[in-house]
């Protein structure tokens, strides 16, 4: 399986990485190249074989719903570039 | 053209936990901002979600009472896009193994039959955190105390045929989970939240039309409006000549109209993937047993069960068990006072009145369930007649004591001493001779001013049966 530089282009865009038109090719080469080594797996005879969500064989273990976290928002905040009366502040998102 | 409208609701559910669903901060409603935001709902790097064991077994009653299989083995999934409020960069979500599939609801239809609504699928998610887009200049202000609080997001198959039908499944779900409390139902707090499939296709035919989503939809009324409008639009649409766009549109209520979301510019591509933060959940089937144990009546069984225990009609019992509140406080008169319709109609009547004008939910009326059956116990025993009871009615509701009290203390207990009772008769007879010889010589109509004027000379604690008897007989003339 081989992926073109526009795919390249469009998963970096979703992943917001800056990629330039010659990285973008250089990418879709050495991406190609994993897929291709990944593609050896389909040889295995999986049949039988249920899927795995996790590469661990253990289960999900649960915690009791009590309040744990104090409040540390001076703590988080100071490091925060932005703050105004306890929010955090961003670039405006909508026009 | 005949037009089918075909609707699916996706309603996101906010499970009412003490803490987070992978965090140990607290979830309370309107905190100061960002004092319930912890490292791990901030999405600091280091950090490990750890699943809230309450999530999972209110997830599991939820599927019990629809219907639904548990799965049990279900996966939690990272759902990624980019916005402020969620500062990972990614939801965690269930995706190809939810945990709760294939359940349905029963919906009641306006022509008194039922219809059963599929329910595909139930998984967990976080919930995001909040922008404040204004007051804060070129900035956006963001809240994290909403990020990590447990939503369950049940998504409907396109079953609903019209916005009626829509709001009869959505109120049925939003009671059920109140039933269940696993969820507080506050839709102006955003507990109980609504987006809706529409589509529309003609007549007869099979495929689906291309359908709009519709977000923002936090209150039953809003969901009928925006669903009628999004139906007339693309009705309207579809018979110029316009094709319907696959897109996410904005109910705004001031306007009463749905808008087009800004479009995005890449299709939806969220590129789901397995968490390797969370290993996969396992529940067995003794967890699922335990839940049922502690599954409270479901508003069905007891709608059914209060027409067969107390004789209701299927109306009042189901305004009665509208709500689990109302219901208990209802039986909880029925056992004080054994006059189950008596007190239906109380409970429909004054006593919703009233918790209407003081703006009071059931559980906040300051006439608790055993003072209204002493009261309605007064009545039952003839000690007062039902319209003195309103009067002492709202003197319980004003704070003046128990029913007894009040009816010692104003002197309303009702006379049934017939010998009292002829003698007023006898007055008000004496008093009115020319009304008397009217009503003699046929004008009946007359009749309701003497029962007035006994009543009037007894504030009304004249037994009215009785006066109506008594009366009667003397006037025919005796």
């Amino acid at each position: 399986m081989s992926l073109t530089s526009d795919e390249v282009r469009r998963i970096a865009h979703l992943a917001r990485l800056a990629v330039d038109d010659r990285e973008a090719e250089g990418f879709a080469a050495a991406l190609s190249d994993i897929f291709d080594f990944v593609e050896t797996l389909n040889a295995a005879e999986i049949e039988g074989v249920e899927p795995m969500a996790h590469p661990l064989d253990a289960e999900q273990r649960l915690r009791p719903d009590t309040v744990t976290e104090p409040d540390q928002r001076e703590l988080f905040q100071a490091i925060a570039p932005a703050v105004e009366n306890g929010v955090y502040l961003v670039p405006r998102v909508i026009e | 053209m005949e037009w089918e409208t075909v609707i699916g609701l996706e309603i996101h559910a906010q499970l009412n936990t003490a803490s987070k669903i992978f965090s140990g901060a607290a979830t309370a409603y309107g905190a100061e901002p960002n004092r319930q935001a912890c490292a791990v709902d901030l999405g600091l790097p280091g950090v490990l979600p750890v699943l809230n064991a309450a999530v999972v077994r209110k997830a599991v009653m939820l599927g019990l009472a629809i219907d639904a299989e548990i799965a049990p083995r279900s996966v939690f999934a990272r759902k990624n896009y980019f916005y402020p409020d969620l500062p990972k960069g990614y939801q965690i979500s269930q995706y190809e193994l939810p945990i709760v599939a294939r359940g349905h609801l029963e919906i009641d239809l306006e022509d008194g039959g039922r219809k059963r609504i599929g329910i595909t699928r139930a998984h967990l998610e976080e919930d995001a955190g909040k922008s404040v887009h204004e007051g804060f200049g070129a900035m956006t202000g963001i809240d994290l105390n909403r990020a990590g609080t447990p939503l369950v997001e049940i998504v409907s198959e396109p079953d609903l045929r019209s916005a009626k039908e829509a709001v009869a499944y959505m109120k049925k779900l939003h009671a059920l989970v109140r039933y269940l409390g696993i969820c507080d139902g506050n839709m102006q707090e955003g507990s109980f939240r609504c987006d809706a499939n529409v589509s529309v296709r003609p007549k007869g035919q099979q495929a689906f039309g291309t359908r709009a989503e519709i977000k923002n939809l936090n209150s039953f009324r809003f969901v009928e409006r925006a669903i009628n409008f999004e139906v007339e639009r693309q009705i309207d649409l579809l018979e110029s000549g316009g094709t319907v766009v696959q897109e996410t549109r904005l109910y705004d209520p001031d306007r009463d109209e749905t808008r087009s979301m800004r479009s995005k510019e890449e299709a939806n591509d969220y590129r789901y993937f397995p968490d390797p933060d969370l290993l996969p959940v396992t529940i067995h089937a003794q967890d699922i047993e335990s839940v049922r144990g502690e599954m409270p009546e479901l508003p069905d069984a007891k709608r059914e069960r209060f027409i067969r225990d107390y004789a209701l009609s299927v109306y009042d019992a189901g305004t009665l068990t509208a709500t689990r509140e109302l219901a208990d406080y209802y039986e909880a008169v029925v056992a004080g006072c054994d006059a189950p319709k008596l007190a239906a109609n109380w409970l429909m009547g004054d006593f919703t009145a009233a918790l209407n004008r003081s703006e009071l939910e059931v559980g906040q009326s300051p006439v608790a369930p055993q003072a209204l059956a002493q009261l309605l116990t007064r009545i039952q025993d003839e000690t007062i007649s039902g319209k003195i009871a309103k009067e002492v009615f709202d003197a319980m509701w004003a704070g003046e004591g128990d029913a007894d009290r009040i009816i010692a203390a104003r002197g309303l207990k009702q006379i049934t001493d017939t010998g009292a009772i002829d003698r007023i008769i006898d007055e008000v007879i004496a008093a009115n001779p020319s009304q008397l010889e009217q009503y003699r010589s046929g004008k009946d109509k007359l009749f309701g001013f003497f029962v007035g004027q006994v009543m009037k000379k007894t504030q009304g604690k004249a037994n009215p049966a009785q006066v109506n008897e008594r009366l009667r007989a003397r006037l025919q003339g005796d």
